[in-house]
């Protein structure tokens, strides 16, 4: 188990705050759109994988 | 780091989607196809339901059956069959890469050491968050069934997760009674401000095939969630080994 895990609090502040900032952005940003965004071509695509996982879909 | 994350963010994302696209493919969506049936026939219906008062709508987003045959409706949506299944699979990893990075977010910032055990407990959480307590309020739909207007679910969909993640958050890892009570209260509150809901359940999809397909979809996003993890745990000690290597 040690072998495998690589604490993140080694790292400097800085590229900690980066890391989850750029992590963040990423995150939000897709599950905006594949789950939220209301354009009806986005949600066309996206239909079945929002029923199938469960999000509010029209 | 950022590079690490991506990395990592977008293997995983496209391992665990793929998986749970081949998952959605044999379980979700051929209930999803069903219900649209009925859901087709209650449009041949919809007249009789203009009665339909307050927030209450019932809203058909898709046409009778043979819309995309002639019908002129300008709206664009994938064939079904290939285009359909190649999107939602694409879809699918795509909020698979998004769960993946919220994970990552999660745990950086806490500061957490990544590896398979913990990324784990953290897409129990995450699954949590995002899919199960949201779901006691709006319970997982399938197309053709009466539903409050979207955007005041959605902004309660949101509130839940954020509250439930929050409150997880907050009860796990601070010991100090009065947090614990704090954390407490934020995951009760979407549940005392309640969930936007029809004024009347409309829905012809038959209670069976419903019901079927609530615990599937549930299922299914626990699985995305965890073999998201599960694929994080993995690849992100692997990653840091490169950059180690590396430099």
């Amino acid at each position: 188990m040690n072998t495998a895990s690589v604490s993140t609090t080694q790292l400097s502040v800085s590229e900690r705050v980066k890391a989850v900032a750029a992590a963040l952005v990423i995150g939000v940003a897709l599950i905006y759109t594949t789950g939220f965004a209301a354009s009806s071509n986005v949600h066309n695509a996206a239909h079945d994988t929002r029923h199938g996982l469960a999000f509010p879909c029209h | 780091m950022v590079t690490r994350v991506l990395t990592v963010s977008i293997l995983a994302g496209l391992l665990a989607g793929l998986i749970v696209a081949a998952l959605q493919h044999v379980t979700t969506t051929p209930l999803i196809l069903k219900a649209e049936t009925y859901e087709a026939a209650l449009r041949l219906q919809a007249p009789t339901l203009a009665s339909f008062d307050g927030q209450a709508k019932l809203i058909l987003a898709h046409g009778a059956a043979g819309d995309g045959a002639g019908h002129d409706h300008a709206e664009w949506k994938p064939q079904d069959g290939f285009q359909r299944t190649l999107l939602t699979s694409a879809v699918t990893i795509a909020t698979a890469i998004g769960f993946a990075a919220l994970l990552l977010a999660g745990m950086i910032a806490a500061g957490d050491a990544i590896d398979e055990r913990r990324a784990l407990i953290w897409a129990a959480c995450g699954f949590l968050a995002f899919g199960l307590v949201p779901a006691t309020g709006l319970a997982p739909e399938l197309p053709g069934a009466a539903s409050a207007a979207l955007e005041q679910r959605q902004l309660w969909w949101v509130l839940a997760a954020l509250a439930t993640a929050g409150g997880l958050f907050a009860f796990l890892r601070f010991e100090q009674p009065w947090v614990r009570a704090l954390a407490i209260v934020a995951l009760l509150v979407p549940h005392l401000i309640g969930a936007p809901h029809p004024a009347a359940p409309e829905s012809k999809v038959p209670a069976e095939i419903a019901a079927h397909f609530a615990a599937l979809s549930l299922a299914i996003q626990a699985a995305l969630w965890l073999a998201t993890g599960f694929a994080v745990g993995k690849l992100w000690p692997w990653a840091s080994r490169r950059v180690a290597v590396a430099g």
